[in-house]
């Protein structure tokens, strides 16, 4: 008997039911079935031992605890009309076996179908692990032999065949192709790969041959990474879910005393027999339905999270989720997250070979973005840096070293405080400025001898996804700590509200932290000058193309380096928020309702509900609210592309 | 004569319902079972968890085996929503879970719908 699942137990029930479900049919045409009382009894007490006695033993077990629970109401209820039909057996009374058994098949049936909903609210997750492959074809010895996956190591070199799915994380050592990585990012586009490129493990290769050292493996690679953020999201808990843990912990006791009322009102108070005032009281105990209440937030989690995996959104946990709902604010870090963070070199003025010369020697131990396309640039034009002495940074300005025992700079336009600059010059600095180029400043002794002009465009996408969000009502700022006049040119280029220009690195957070006056923030951002801000804010939201660091300090992440991400985000969020509380909201309104019809209130408007269709009505209310938040998975995104692969598998 | 006896009764009932499940009653945690190299605990799952609360070594590998008893679908998954795991009780008669012993901290866990809850405490 312990062996058999719920499913199994209710058909069992199922088929005992029936003699007793044809009696109650017939019974408005006055035909009794030949000894239904004996019949009954029987059905009845084989039913009670299949379906019911589990939940009278777990209720039991519980009650020694200090515990009540769904499974208390349900082994009372049934319980109660179960031994009350035998004593009335016995004693000649009218008999109630219909109604224990009828209530122990009908709870039976809605324990299947949640437990049936809820795998389906969890398949997400199972659906990217599936994408993983079993084997990868590695070098071993000369050869390319098939080797487990689990046994593949860091530094492997590996062979993708055309139509093949990448093994795992790595970086691409020769060959050409076109990669498909719907399944991580969510992006439909196939994305072009060569020699020196990285790629993901479980994407899928396009009609080129390559092979690539691995990087990352097993625990490592981004695929598992991302499984386990979506698992602990699924299981977090959302600060809304604080309202039902603290009714949950009275509830069932609650429903205890008010079927005692129920009982003492009818029987004391309103002349009812007995038997009818033990109906009522029935009748309020299977209705109540914790359940609903306690599958409300967690199923809704499941699956908006789970959905939101699959458009490219990792969300960290609930409380995430919920923040960003009230989010007023959106704030964009500008390079690499609404450009493309890859800075050119576009234009040299003054004497280029000598400007670019000083530039390189000066910047060539920079790690700075800016500083990488002017060396870029340098090695494209054939230009070797000098050695130079005597060097120093000057704090949000530029550095300054000798070369040649001559005293020269390279930084931004702060610097015009401390040097000269020809009005010719100047005119040209503005102008490169209002087409959105960053400047720098390069000079010897105390002139400046040339500009070099460096452009970081938008992503193509950032427009669009800015539009989205202003259309949600948020509005949209941008943080740099670029100047004023490019700040503004790509600020109006993809429509940003507002923008704030020339901040330090270590000043994003205090403006987050001014802008959070007004209403939440949302922060998005990439490198880990960005860590402050992401943590700062309300919600941070990391660009996946972004550091470890970034990652780590946001609560949401994008797989893709696309702002149209911020858009998926925050609608998802909503959603899911929305049914939590549209769910909370029914099983809240349902007991409510619920009970008092039970307890006979609406008795005086014909309105009444027995034992049975009281449990069937509770069977239902936890199935009804699965099955909403089942319907998170057909509720329309914002700012998505046509659907990743999981999601045209499933 | 018996409806006041009911109602007598009925307000006997209610009051010993309120002390049984809202009075002070206390509960003993549960040790784990340590050797050198891991420890163990076992809960065993009947209309509750028993013992509720597991109390774990810091720094030694631990593990959790959930001892299904209970036939409901109450208690069918335990959820730690720390670590990410929601596991399925009734796919095997005991469920072992591992738990991380490398900092000093409290795993709360719960089952599915979030109506029976547990701790596991590392210290």
């Amino acid at each position: 008997m312990k062996h058999l699942t719920s499913i199994q137990r209710f058909w069992i029930s199922f088929v005992l039911v029936i003699p007793m479900l044809i009696q109650m049919l017939t019974m408005p045409f006055h035909w009794m079935m030949p000894g239904y009382t004996w019949i009954a009894l029987v059905t009845t007490t084989l039913i009670m031992l299949v379906a019911a006695v589990p939940y009278w033993t777990s209720a039991w077990a519980a009650f020694k605890h200090h515990n009540a629970n769904m499974n208390t109401l349900v082994a009372i209820g049934t319980g109660i009309a179960y031994f009350y039909s035998l004593f009335a057996m016995i004693t000649g009374r009218a008999v109630y076996f219909e109604s224990a058994a009828f209530i122990a098949v009908f709870i039976l049936l809605g324990d299947t179908m949640e437990e049936r909903m809820h795998n389906n609210a969890s398949n997400a997750l199972k659906k990217l692990l599936d994408l993983q492959v079993k084997s990868a074809s590695v070098l071993r010895d000369g050869k390319f032999v098939a080797v487990p996956l689990d046994q593949v190591e860091v530094g492997d070199i590996i062979q993708v065949k055309p139509g093949e799915k990448v093994p795992v994380d790595g970086v691409i050592t020769t060959g050409k192709t076109t990669i498909d990585e719907s399944m991580i990012t969510g992006e439909s586009m196939p994305v072009t790969k060569k020699t020196g490129d990285s790629v993901v493990g479980s994407t899928i290769n396009g009609d080129g041959a390559i092979q690539f050292r691995a990087t990352k493996v097993g625990k490592d690679t981004m695929l598992s990474q991302i499984v386990e953020m979506v698992k602990k999201a699924q299981t977090s808990h959302a600060p809304i879910q604080n309202l039902t843990d603290k009714i949950s912990k009275v509830f069932v006791p609650t429903v205890l005393s008010i079927a005692i009322i129920t009982f003492v009102i009818w029987y004391s108070f309103l002349g009812a027999t007995a038997v009818q005032a033990m109906l009522f009281a029935v009748a309020v105990i299977v209705i109540a339905c914790p359940c609903a209440l306690g599958l409300a937030t967690p199923t809704a989690l499941m699956v908006g999270t789970g959905r939101a995996a699959k458009m490219g959104v990792l969300i960290k946990d609930g409380q995430a989720l919920e923040t960003i709902d009230d989010v007023k604010t959106v704030v964009f870090d500008k390079t690499g997250t609404v450009t493309v963070g890859k800075p050119r070199v576009t234009d040299l003025v003054g004497d280029k070979s000598l400007v670019l010369q000083t530039a390189a020697s000066l910047e060539s131990s920079s790690e700075h973005p800016l500083a990488k396309a002017v060396m870029e640039h340098a090695a494209a034009s054939g230009i070797t840096p000098e050695p130079v002495g005597d060097f120093r940074a000057i704090e949000g300005k530029g550095v300054q070293a000798t070369i040649d025992g001559q005293p020269a700079f390279v930084g931004n336009e702060k610097l015009l405080a401390d040097y000269l600059i020809e009005p010719a010059m100047k005119q040209q600095l503005t102008a490169l400025q209002d087409a959105a180029k960053t400047v720098i400043l390069v000079g010897r002794a105390k002139r400046v001898i040339g500009l070099i002009a460096i452009q970081d465009a938008p992503k193509p996408t950032s427009a669009q996804a800015i539009a989205e969000l202003k259309a949600r009502g948020l509005q949209t700022v941008m943080l740099t700590g670029d100047n004023d006049r490019v700040a503004q040119a790509i600020a109006k280029e993809v429509g940003i509200d507002r923008v704030i220009a020339n901040v330090l690195p270590n000043e994003k957070a205090d403006h987050v932290k001014a802008l959070q006056q007004e209403g939440k923030v949302a922060f998005v951002g990439d490198g880990i000058n960005d860590a402050p801000a992401l943590t700062t804010a309300d919600v941070g939201i990391a660009m996946g193309s972004g550091t470890d660091i970034a990652i780590e300090s946001g609560s949401i992440v994008l797989v893709q380096n696309d702002l149209r991400g911020v858009v998926r985000a925050i609608d998802i969020s909503k959603k899911t928020f929305n049914r939590i509380k549209l769910n909370l909201f029914w099983a809240l309104i349902y007991n409510l309702i619920g009970v008092p019809i039970a307890a006979g209130l609406f008795v005086g408007f014909g309105l009444q509900l027995s034992p049975e269709f009281a449990a069937l009505a509770m069977a239902f209310s936890s199935v009804s609210v699965v099955t909403s938040s089942l319907l998170l998975n057909k509720a329309k995104i914002g700012g998505t592309e046509p659907t990743s692969a999981i999601e045209q598998a499933a | 004569m018996s409806q006041l006896l009911v109602l007598i009764i009925g307000v006997i009932l209610i009051v010993a319902l309120f002390w049984w499940f809202f009075g002070k009653h206390t509960e003993a945690a549960g040790d784990a079972t340590v050797n050198d190299q891991n420890q163990e605990a076992t809960i065993v799952v009947k209309g509750g968890y028993s013992p509720s609360t597991v109390v774990l070594k810091k720094g030694v590998p631990a593990k959790v085996h959930f001892d299904m008893k209970d036939s409901t679908a109450c208690l069918s998954h335990v959820v730690f929503d720390k670590l990410g795991v929601n596991a399925d009780l009734t796919k095997q008669p005991v469920t072992t879970v591992d738990i991380p012993t490398d900092k000093a901290t409290e795993y709360n866990f719960a089952c599915g719908m979030d109506m029976f809850h547990g701790k596991v405490i590392v210290k």
